[in-house]
């Protein structure tokens, strides 16, 4: 029954997602104030519908209704509750509910908080949403309907892949959708704005949240991803260029361009039709990325199902939206006209910069991605575009985008005079040439010359966001107390802003440090051996049987000392699951501040003359490598932290001309 | 400084930056991508780059592997069914490797002839045959449904 209720109430919310779409425009357009109030309510409508949807597939999987074929096919009885649930986005039907559900909690948002926005940019804003909604809709109940029947229903279900039963990866994919969807609102504000022609810096001020929120959520999606792939893997590698990696770094990179391109907008009224342009690309880097995932064109545990039809479809959409949006794109962009005028030198021009380059960055990845599948397609071969294409490409560009962030920070908007900024910057000058040159004196081949160059601007970041800060509070300048009342009244923004920049720092120092200086050891260990990694020594003590809710497996023990003292354990597994009949291996992790010691059981060589059983071990020691995330975690921080601004949440929208008088006023002392 | 000028800059820099990226690119298009061939277009030199490294992919033959007792060095020898190539491994195999299975090698031919592999790849999941190796099959005309290759 509860399946039925389910189907129908997709059905019901796709109808409401048509008027949705269509009277909300019609209105705006012929000015009839009844067809636009008919924004919000279908809104709510839609959110309400959506989550009843949502709420039976949930209620299915953790009731474990075999009779539902999606159930079936990804559920098992003995699975742990939380996986029961997490499995209910652990295939592809389940999780295009999950994306029309965030879709629709997001429609819900701007009709609750658009409250101050002129009523026909909203009630379009809301259309476009509700357009989006119809689409995805119509590709689950047509293509990947969650709640079909089985008749006769299996008794037991197929379970979910082993790999995927993990506490970092039932979230993973919740935030990645909270951030492609969320770039939705940017695209349909775009959009809404073009059909107005109009783009003002209140408009700006209205996408960042949104843009924001979505940046933040992707940020801590793609972290949950990657750290999933380090200890789940067991490579001990925590990004692999990996095609599905890249369909969520992509919108992350011009989302990245975006969130800084509407700051322009928002106080100079300059870019504007370069960040609708950028809203645009952003929400279809985010489709394009559902469909490589989706499609099946791709092969990897993502690709939960490779059905043509599907890829058709999502492919359809996606020429639809982006052909659409860009023609529309084409045709009014040139009415909208820019404002203020700024030198190259300058924050504006720092801002250009960095968003060339996320772009490009943007560009060259997605190129990589596809490149060996149009090679395929035109019969050149088959190829595969790795780490190696990447490191040559992508991060010679991003060396530009890591050193400038904190001058461009200190730089005056419209004119800036890169010398002084630079002179004020001299300690964190200083201190990032000390840290390259103490690592680059140690430096045995052209590899660790690089690595001191990456530590360098890491160091360079961490520093030159704390000096930024120090000085705009005037930090050992005038009295102590007067810093601490402009470090209160600091706008949440520039805070939000310096521990993103600082955090780019932090998750530089780990990626320099964890691929550079990575320390990897392969051998046999009986019981008893030792096996040393970068001082420390790892005595193996055997494995013990384990049995777990739906597993069996080996649990190895290693005693962990440095100098003499133990300092830890780590117990990597190997399990073993019959209802899936594959086996999963977990790392063992012991995480330090310097560096993470992890090992990873290899196979079992039974030893008859000690009467135990050797193993081989692979133990890896990854320097730096938790900065990697506690970089990400702060960076999600800083874009909250600048969410929680004053200026996103009340008061009538400031003209860009006080907000200029503030800012000089923090910026000349 | 007028509206033009700015946006000539703005674009002189956007054709530096693209500049930069197209020479980054062709130039790592050039070495940094691997080659995958199957056991029979190595055989019939079907335009493989010994001196490059390159993915390998087919069936792990029967019989032609066993676990080591001793140490970690793999040797097994890789088929389309048509034509082989024998591998040396060193290191740790996925746990799902084993013969019959599908498996991609990526690697160099050492001077000597033999072939090194640097990683074995086999998916955690025994229905899985990597698609290379499912096209090396058909193109050898010995692709049979999955059941049956078991």
């Amino acid at each position: 029954m509860t399946a039925e209720i389910g189907h129908f109430s997709l059905i019901l919310a796709l109808v409401l997602s048509i008027f949705q779409g269509t009277i909300p425009l019609a209105g705006a357009a012929l000015n009839r104030k009844q067809w636009v109030d008919v924004a919000s309510p279908a809104a709510r409508g839609q959110f309400l519908f959506v989550t009843i949807a949502f709420l039976c597939l949930i209620y299915a999987f953790l009731t474990s209704d075999f009779s539902v074929a999606n159930v079936a096919q990804n559920s098992h009885t003995l699975k742990p509750i939380l996986y029961k649930f997490a499995g209910v986005w652990g295939n592809h039907e389940g999780s295009m509910v999950l994306w029309v559900f965030i879709l629709a909690l997001f429609g819900l948002a701007v009709a609750e908080f658009g409250n101050g926005l002129p009523p026909t940019l909203h009630a379009r804003v809301l259309a476009i949403q509700g357009l989006i909604g119809f689409a995805f809709l119509a590709f689950i109940l047509f293509t990947s309907n969650p709640f079909l029947r089985l008749d006769p229903s299996p008794i037991e279900g197929n379970g979910l892949n082993p790999v995927l039963q993990d506490p970092g990866l039932a979230f993973h994919p919740p935030f990645l959708y909270l951030g492609y969807v969320g770039f939705s609102i940017a695209f349909s504000f775009a959009v809404a704005a073009l059909i107005e022609g109009r783009v003002d810096p209140a408009w700006a001020r209205w996408i960042r949240p949104w843009t924001l929120a979505a940046w933040c959520a992707l940020t801590v999606g793609i972290a949950l991803g990657s750290w999933w792939a380090y200890y789940e893997l067991g490579w001990g590698g925590w990004w692999f260029w990996d095609p599905v990696e890249n369909a969520s770094f992509i919108p992350w990179l011009v989302g990245t361009a975006l969130l800084h391109s509407s700051i322009v907008v928002e106080k100079r009224d300059a870019l504007k039709s370069w960040t609708i342009l950028l809203a645009i690309l952003t929400f279809s880097m985010s489709l394009f990325g559902t469909f490589l995932v989706r499609s099946g064109i791709l092969t990897s545990v993502h690709t939960f199902a490779s059905d043509p039809e599907r890829g058709v479809f999502i492919l359809g959409l996606l020429v639809f939206v982006v052909g659409g949006s860009l023609t529309l794109y084409a045709i009014r962009a040139p009415m909208l006209k820019g404002g203020g005028l700024f030198a190259p030198i300058s924050r504006e021009g720092a801002l250009v910069l960095n968003n060339l380059l996320l772009t490009t960055g943007a560009a060259v990845v997605l190129l990589g991605t596809l490149y060996p599948l149009i090679l395929d397609a035109v019969g050149g071969g088959k190829i595969s575009v790795g780490p190696p294409f990447f490191n040559a490409t992508f991060v010679p560009l991003m060396v530009p985008v890591m050193l400038a962030p904190v001058v461009g920070a200190m730089l005056h908007w419209k004119r800036g005079d890169i010398g002084s900024v630079l002179g004020r910057l001299r300690i964190a000058l200083s201190i990032a040439l000390i840290g390259i040159v103490a690592t680059g004196y140690f430096a045995e081949n052209i590899k660790d010359l690089l690595a001191a160059g990456g530590i360098g601007i890491g160091v360079w970041l961490i520093f030159g966001s704390t000096v930024e800060i120090s000085e705009r509070i005037s930090l050992f300048r005038g009295t102590f107390s007067n810093s601490l009342r402009r470090f209160a009244r600091l706008p949440r923004s520039q805070w939000g802003m310096a521990i993103a920049h600082g955090a780019l720092g932090i998750m530089v120092l780990g990626i320099t440090a964890s691929s550079a200086w990575r320390v990897e050891n392969i051998q046999l260990m009986a019981p008893g051996d030792i096996a040393s990694v970068s001082g420390y020594s790892l005595k193996f003590d055997g494995t013990k049987k384990i049995i777990g809710p739906n597993y069996q497996g080996e649990r190895g023990t290693f005693i962990i000392t440095k100098d003499g003292k133990k300092i830890g354990t780590l117990n990597p597994e190997k399990r073993r699951y019959p209802s899936a009949n594959s086996e999963t291996t977990e790392a063992g992790i012991l995480t330090t501040i310097s560096g993470d010691l992890y090992a990873v059981l290899g196979d079992e060589r039974k030893n008859s003359a000690q009467g135990g059983s050797s193993w081989t071990a692979r133990i890896y020691f990854n320097p730096l490598v938790a900065w990697i995330w506690i970089g990400a975690i702060f960076m999600a921080a800083g874009g909250i932290i600048s969410l929680t601004d004053r200026r996103h949440r009340i008061g009538p929208p400031k003209t860009a001309r006080s907000l200029n008088k503030n800012n000089s006023k923090i910026s000349i002392v | 400084m007028t509206r033009q000028k700015r946006r000539m800059n703005f674009i002189f820099l956007g054709v530096i930056v693209l500049g930069i990226a197209a020479a980054l690119v062709l130039n790592a298009l050039e070495d940094k991508i691997v080659f995958f061939y199957s056991p029979t277009d190595i055989a019939t030199k079907n335009g493989v780059e010994k001196s490059q490294k390159i993915r390998v992919g087919g069936l792990v033959k029967k019989g032609t592997w066993k676990k080591p007792t001793a140490g970690l060095d793999h040797n097994f020898t890789v088929t389309d069914l048509r034509h082989e190539i024998s591998i040396l491994y060193k290191g740790i195999v996925p746990d799902i490797f084993r013969e019959g299975q599908g498996v991609v090698v990526l690697g160099q031919f050492q001077p000597d002839g033999k072939f090194r592999a640097e990683e074995v790849l086999a998916k955690h999941d025994e229905k899985y045959m990597p698609p290379e190796v499912a096209e090396a099959l058909k193109n050898s005309g010995k692709w049979k449904p999955l059941e049956e290759t078991k």
